[in-house]
């Protein structure tokens, strides 16, 4: 088992893995609350096209995923209210989007395997180079979130109220959504495009349903995300079965235990979200 | 040319994409009506799972994903109303799907291949017995809309009012419901997975917004689905295309036409109360 960790790719994936889960479990909270879930969904799917496209110009794909993620990211945020429910308008565009990754994958290489380690994650072959640029990006996302980590709060619970208060609440949400382009080209590293829901919105929506303080609620989704990357990392190297199957499982049956306790506990429990700012 | 029409391969190709295309030409009407796009989006990533799990056992993917996407169609239609609520609770649904789909493609031996062609579909390369069942069940699919159709247009425009008429709504849902799991099972083999929005929604969602009356959109939406279908194929195999994917070219087409129709047409949110004061004119006449 020691000479399991000794070995470097472990160490790498270790390492890269927890970052990413602590990211993504604190940027997933306010991703839960402003209820842009499909947000995230959208940035990962044009991940997609981004990673493919910088292997077709022979840059590093992590670098073509910020790329795109964080244009799409700028459009996301200066549309928002108009985007939101537009279930058909925004498949069209994802839907092209993961054309032109299939075309950009066409053209580098007619290898299908490259593709399936952008859709469902490769932490395996993280280099000790990604691990470090993943935590310089993963620090400098928590840094920025931390910075307006109140405003954000407070605009992401009663925008209305905190836009009369004179937060800048249209820049903070523009702010926000390309932290969450960060936030999602690094969980595409540990469980690709198609599993970024398992590592960014399952343990917040989980810990939401335990706890309301809105400080517990990020503790909670942290420690999560923690477990299910650890175990799905260990459980990977003892049985050779697929990271993100074991994440994406363990996020998703803890998700249901908990929603079914919590509907057992109360009933009633779809009042709105307790107000930071003084009784409500 | 018309040499290449005669390889098998591609008379296979063109018999089945052109099945599919009729059949979600019409079905995705009845998404976009219903409000239910999402439903097909999720439907195919459920059915990912029950592709991989059916490589696995040595059975065909199609079975595997009609399977899947059958039963999936009934819960989701049982339970009624809670795919409103869309966002978490599917999208967690939907992510593990896909991370069984991964575990049962780890399983099999072919690992990358198979689950690239499940994700982006392989219709240039659909066998014979696939050619079989995709005609099968999309006649069997066209004919059980036809029997449904007036019902199921009522009730898609004007739930309460049907409902209050005695259409056996509930019912209708479930039953419709069903008919996009095989729809969907049957587009996967041409567009795969990930790009079913593009020839289940795109054809009919520019159909809509071009024509408000239900029989000339959904012939519209057919006419799309095919044009999208053969043009993809088309350039796919000829020289000028340049050997890139049907699914690209498919995805592609239909979000270049949608795209500009969605900008200039004006009926942005009347098109639905048209569509219904249309409908109730034309059923009280």
């Amino acid at each position: 088992m020691i000479e399991l960790f000794q070995q470097p790719f472990v160490q790498n994936a270790f390492l890269a893995g927890t970052v990413i889960a602590v990211v993504a479990a604190i940027v997933g909270y306010f991703v839960v609350l402003r209820a842009q879930a499909f947000a995230a969904h959208a940035l990962s799917h044009i991940g997609f096209a981004g990673a493919t496209g910088a292997a077709l110009l022979g840059v590093s794909s992590l670098v073509g995923m910020f790329i795109f993620t964080f244009l799409a990211a700028l459009g996301i945020g200066a549309l928002e209210k108009k985007i939101q429910g537009r279930d058909t308008e925004i498949g069209m565009i994802l839907s092209f989007v993961l054309g032109l990754g299939v075309l950009f994958l066409r053209l580098y290489t007619n290898s299908a395997s490259e593709a399936v380690g952008v859709l469902f994650g490769s932490i395996l072959s993280v280099s000790a180079q990604d691990v470090v640029l993943i935590l310089i990006v993963g620090i400098g996302a928590l840094m920025s979130l931390g910075l307006v980590f109140r405003p954000l709060l407070f605009a992401s619970i009663d925008p209305e109220v905190a836009e009369a208060r004179g937060i800048p609440v249209k820049f903070l949400s523009l702010f926000f959504m390309v932290v969450l382009a960060v936030t999602v080209t690094e969980a595409i590293q540990v469980v690709g495009v198609l599993l970024v829901f398992a590592l960014l919105v399952a343990p917040a929506a989980s810990a939401q349903h335990i706890t309301k303080k809105p400080f517990s609620t990020v503790l909670l989704s942290i420690v999560f995300g923690l477990v299910f990357t650890w175990s799905g990392l260990f459980l990977a190297f003892i049985t050779r079965f697929p990271v993100s199957f074991y994440i994406a499982t363990f996020s998703a049956m803890n998700y249901f235990v908990v929603v079914y306790f919590s509907h057992l506990a109360a009933p009633h429990r779809l009042e709105p979200l307790h107000h930071p700012h003084g009784e409500k | 040319m018309f040499a290449l029409l005669q390889y098998p391969f591609i008379q296979n190709a063109f018999i089945a994409g052109s099945l599919v295309a009729i059949v979600a030409g019409i079905v995705g009407y009845f998404l976009l009506t219903r409000g239910l796009t999402f439903a097909g989006h999720a439907l195919s990533h459920i059915g990912f799972a029950g592709a991989a799990g059916a490589l696995v056992l040595g059975v065909d993917p199609v079975v595997g994903l009609l399977v899947f996407t059958i039963s999936a169609g009934v819960g989701i239609g049982i339970l009624g109303k809670r795919l409103n609520e869309r966002d978490v609770t599917i999208g967690i649904i939907m992510t593990l799907m896909l991370g069984l789909g991964a575990l049962f493609i780890s399983l099999y031996s072919g690992y990358a291949e198979r689950a690239y062609s499940i994700l982006f579909g392989t219709i240039l390369g659909i066998s014979k017995s696939d050619v079989f069942i995709t005609a099968i069940f999309s006649v069997l699919t066209f004919i059980a809309l036809l029997c449904i159709f007036r019902p199921l247009l009522f009730s898609s425009f004007d739930q309460e009012v049907a409902e209050a008429r005695g259409v056996p709504v509930r019912l209708l849902g479930v039953i419709f419901l069903v008919l996009v799991g095989i729809t969907v099972s049957m587009s996967v083999q041409v567009v795969g997975v990930l790009l079913i929005f593009t020839l289940l929604v795109g054809p009919a969602a520019t159909a809509t917004r071009l024509i408000h009356e239900p029989l000339g959109a959904i012939a519209l939406s057919i006419f799309l689905g095919l044009l999208y279908t053969w043009v993809g194929i088309f350039l796919a195999i000829s020289d000028i295309g340049g050997n890139w994917p049907v699914s690209f070219y498919i995805a592609a087409l239909s979000f270049a036409i949608y795209l500009p129709v969605r900008l200039f047409s004006k009926h942005e949110k009347r098109r639905h109360n048209k569509a219904t004061s249309s409908f109730s004119q034309s059923s009280a006449s």
